[in-house]
């Protein structure tokens, strides 16, 4: 080897900071995550030891945070395109990519692992099922190749809810199915809201988002078309008889005002550089929506095991 | 690797290394009350 080119020091790689591991979860995400199956949980007949219940929380927090780091392991190259995700860990380079892949890994596996010996090998099951769904099915199949990728890949957050019930009672039945339902319907509204104002970035990455590839108008119909069939599907617990007037009326109430948000979104036109209030308060409305219909599912359930209602 | 790198480079890997000890406490302690529970 020649003298000069041994003087080339390589640049020097610092070990990622913590902050960057945990950054790689997606800890807002994870907070919803952590809601919609700790409420599965609450909702569901039966008991369950804290320390149990504690740790099956956990283990939901763990896969989501697992398959989130997968998620940004696949997409360092596309995140580093678009404004919103370029400064997370991988697009920056403050962490190598065979460091984030192995983390995700260890994550998801150590999460099924704990679930399955400590909790319910089928609430195992359905969380090894959540985690592959996200991170092979969304992510590597579906959002690079269809614009319905939001549609069939937001199975993946439907799953919380139910790993949660499932961890209390031990088998699946109309309820947790119907949760799953709510979050899949609900998820498109959700997603392409966001999508809306930030077409821009996606555009730019190749990503087939559907306001990109089947245009605004489509997308706008199309939300409203969900809006529409959350409205029975949120209400259905209430329906079967799985829950009292007091999550019904929350249920009907919550939905008919995302319909309503919904609607001025359907029927508008976003000219150049509008600033998409409807869609950025239908975003933000969403949010609530869900957190709002699963607290009211848990209060609901609650009252009625202590008897305070029918 | 500059006396300044080396030093950043030490104090991620403790920072780093301090996060990892408290998980493996706090699974330890977490596995033993599962298994109490579970008994």
């Amino acid at each position: 080897m020649a003298p000069d080119s041994m003087t080339q020091a390589a640049p020097v790689q610092l070990p990622a900071e913590w902050r960057d591991f945990f950054a790689l979860t997606k800890p807002r995400v994870m907070s919803l995550v952590i809601f919609t199956g700790l409420c599965g949980l609450l909702a569901a007949p039966g008991h369950i030891h804290p320390v149990l219940g504690f740790t099956a929380i956990l283990c939901i927090a763990l896969g989501a945070g697992g398959s989130a780091v997968l998620n940004q392991w696949w997409e360092a190259d596309i995140d580093s395109g678009m404004k919103r995700t370029a400064g997370r860990p991988l697009p920056t380079g403050r962490m190598n990519r065979t460091d984030a892949r192995d983390f995700g890994i260890a994550l998801s596996v150590a999460s099924v692992l704990i679930m399955g010996l400590a909790i319910h090998w089928l609430a195992a099951a359905i969380l090894a099922v959540a985690i592959v769904y996200y991170a092979v099915v969304y992510t590597i199949w579906l959002k690079p190749r269809t614009p319905q990728n939001i549609v069939i890949g937001g199975g993946s957050g439907a799953f919380p809810p139910m790993i949660g019930w499932v961890a209390v009672t031990g088998d699946i039945t109309l309820m947790p199915i119907l949760l799953f339902a709510i979050i899949f319907m609900w998820t498109p509204p959700h997603f392409w809201a966001l999508a809306l104002f930030v077409k821009t970035d996606y555009a730019n990455v190749g990503i087939p988002m559907m306001p990109v590839v089947k245009g605004e108008k489509s997308t706008r119909l199309q939300m409203l078309a969900y809006c529409v069939l959350l409205v029975p599907i949120a209400a259905a617990p209430w329906f079967i008889g799985g829950t009292s007037w007091i999550y019904g009326a929350a249920a009907l109430g919550l939905s008919l005002v995302f319909l309503a948000l919904s609607i001025p979104v359907a029927f508008r036109t976003a000219a150049e550089g509008d600033k998409m209030l409807p869609e950025k308060r239908m975003f933000a409305f969403s949010v609530f929506y869900l957190f709002a219909l699963f607290a009211a599912l848990v209060v609901d359930r609650v009252l009625a095991y202590q008897g305070v209602i029918g | 690797m500059t006396p300044e790198e080396e030093a950043e480079f030490r104090r991620r890997q403790k920072s780093r290394n301090l996060v990892l000890g408290g998980i493996l406490l706090f699974l330890a302690l977490l596995f033993y009350a599962i298994t109490i529970v579970r008994m």
